[in-house]
């Protein structure tokens, strides 16, 4: 049985069509990369499939039923907000308020609980976050953090968006190397959006790319090529192949990096969150 | 030893002083109520980067003030119904607006203008401008006491109910919505705690210092500790002891107690901020 399946599905923001008759299956333990320019639908494909975005058209299937909010089978990485500088709650609680956060009255945990919050810490190496303020950690700590609990209550299906933003290249390895043990020894099926294919190249098992508001899954071969990414970025796509990487290309410039830095000005095209305001 | 005794007797014998006025031991029964009230919401403004919004608050709460005296009613419930109105608008219109600055600036100057409109035109009632203003707890009587009781455990109720949800959609919106916490609705209901917290609060301290003791004690709590409980507590007792000290103060200076409280309040908020700047940084590892 597929874990995540887009049946013709169409997805609407605001009137705006982000994705159009897309279909695609992903099966149960495959690392999947999910790339595709900014704007191109990574997020929202993300918000449908954990029920907060129903389809305006087709179906999305997911472990053989719609999509419902709170499903525990999913983990889930949202994209890293900046931190308010007095934020000054420590790992631990900051992890321990999102089980069962959503019922009323007074924040309390179980035993059981309890040694959940500290199973997964230990399982993402990031004992040493429990008892730090998250004013206090750098962006791979509370990139950690953000793991350690979306592999709480373990899930089958994990949805990363963007986990690698703001990482330098040594910490986006170490990032991409705890997610790939972690979910192996676990057979958990992994969405990763990511802005470079390179890094995942080893990990990876197939990759979906979205652009133009279409979306194409295969393996990295079927799919990183100049006619089917011409096609999702309406523009003409060259794929340069060389010692072992893969570059992006368009009119001579590297599409992936190109939209990378821009990444970093403006943050990611459709604003869901709040965004904080420093006083 | 014998110098430190009577010292002490000395001391506990102008303390009974102190309690032998009524007006002093209705003064410690009110501020009490309201300190850990305020303590305690106070610790999820600051939590959630809103303390600004609970400033514009009592902006406007001013504004109801002056105009339940015009109307002949007590301030309080005009205070009330202004910062409540207001604090279910914002959260109503959604944190996009209630986190915009701007718009909160103009909408508290425009409150406060409207204050002083009302006041012009009940001159007689002008001399309450300084108590609305600056608070003034040595006038408070038993019946307002009772009054702050019940507003005080009506607005600790409402906190406890919504506390869990509140936590997790504060430090993690996203998540909190993926897992179906109706993010829109605890905002809402936030600020309208945070409404009737601030309208309690005026009382003792005025509408311009509410800050005094809603933000200042919680954020030197988040000074000296991580956890969520301690915090808690540490907020309560923080807010409790300034304002009791601030009275004890104000008793044997003379000052206002507000600016006793105020004196404290950043007293505490800066000693906490030094003493969390000099505990050993931690070492940074590389993820």
């Amino acid at each position: 049985m597929s874990v995540i399946t887009f049946d013709h599905a169409t997805l609407h923001i605001g009137g705006r069509s982000v994705l159009s008759d897309v279909s695609f299956a992903i099966e149960a333990g495959e690392f999947i990369g999910l790339l595709g320019p900014n704007g191109s639908g990574k997020t929202t494909l993300m918000r449908a499939i954990l029920g907060l975005l129903p389809p305006s058209g087709g179906r999305i299937e997911v472990f053989g039923r719609l999509p419902e909010r709170g499903n525990p089978a999913i983990g889930y990485f949202p994209q890293l907000r900046t931190v308010l500088p007095d934020l000054r709650v420590r790992g631990r609680d900051f992890i321990a308020s999102s089980l069962n956060g959503e019922r009323w009255g007074l924040p309390s945990l179980s035993r059981k609980e309890r040694v959940a919050v500290e199973a997964t810490l230990e399982s993402v190496g990031a004992r040493d976050l429990a008892t730090r303020p998250l004013s206090e950690m750098s962006g791979g700590e509370r990139q950690r953090l953000l793991l350690a609990q979306a592999l709480i209550g373990n899930p089958k299906l994990l949805l990363l968006d963007e986990p690698l933003i703001s990482l330098d290249s040594r910490n986006q390895e170490i990032a991409i190397d705890v997610v790939r043990t972690v979910c192996r020894e676990r057979k958990i099926t992994v969405l990763f959006s990511a802005h470079e294919l390179n890094q995942l190249l080893g990990t990876l098992d197939r990759v979906l790319y979205l652009g133009n508001r279409q979306a194409v899954l295969g393996t990295v071969d079927e799919v990183v090529k100049a006619p089917v990414l011409s096609r999702l970025f309406g523009a003409d796509i060259q794929v340069v192949r060389a010692d072992g990487h893969i570059f992006v290309m368009s009119r001579g410039r590297d599409v992936e990096r190109v939209d990378h830095m821009h990444d970093h000005d403006h943050g990611h095209g459709h604003d869901h969150g709040r965004s904080h305001h420093h006083h | 030893m014998i110098m430190v005794t009577a010292t002490i007797m000395a001391a506990a014998i102008t303390i009974t002083d102190m309690f032998a006025y009524e007006f002093m031991t209705n003064a410690f029964s009110a501020a009490g109520i309201v300190a850990v009230v305020s303590g305690l919401v106070g610790y999820f403004l600051v939590m959630r980067g809103q303390t600004f919004a609970g400033h514009a608050l009592s902006h406007i709460g001013f504004a109801g003030a002056t105009g339940a005296g015009l109307i002949g009613i007590a301030p309080l419930w005009g205070l009330l119904a202004f910062t409540l109105a207001a604090g279910i608008a914002m959260g109503a219109l959604g944190e996009r607006i209630s986190n915009r600055d701007v718009a909160i600036g103009v909408i508290l100057a425009l409150a406060l203008g409207f204050g002083l409109l009302f006041l012009h035109y009940y001159t007689s009632f002008a001399t309450q401008a300084t108590a609305l203003l600056f608070g003034n707890v040595l006038a408070v009587d038993h019946s307002m006491i009772a009054t702050l009781a019940v507003l005080g455990a009506i607005t600790l109720a409402a906190l406890a109910a919504i506390m869990r949800p509140l936590i997790f959609s504060s430090l993690q919106p996203e998540l909190a919505e993926a897992k179906g916490v109706p993010l829109r609705f605890i905002s809402t209901a936030f600020l309208a705690i945070v409404a009737l917290a601030v309208s309690e609060c005026a009382q003792i301290v005025g509408v311009l210092l509410v800050f005094t003791l809603m933000v200042g004690p919680p954020a030197a709590a988040q000074r000296v500790t991580t956890g969520l409980w301690s915090g808690l507590v540490a907020a309560a007792v923080f807010a409790l002891a300034e304002s009791w000290l601030g009275l004890t103060m104000a008793f044997y200076t003379d000052w206002p107690v507000s600016f006793c409280i105020a004196v404290l309040s950043a007293f505490v908020y800066f000693a906490c901020l030094a003493l969390s700047r000099m505990e050993p940084a931690h070492p940074v590892p590389a993820l």
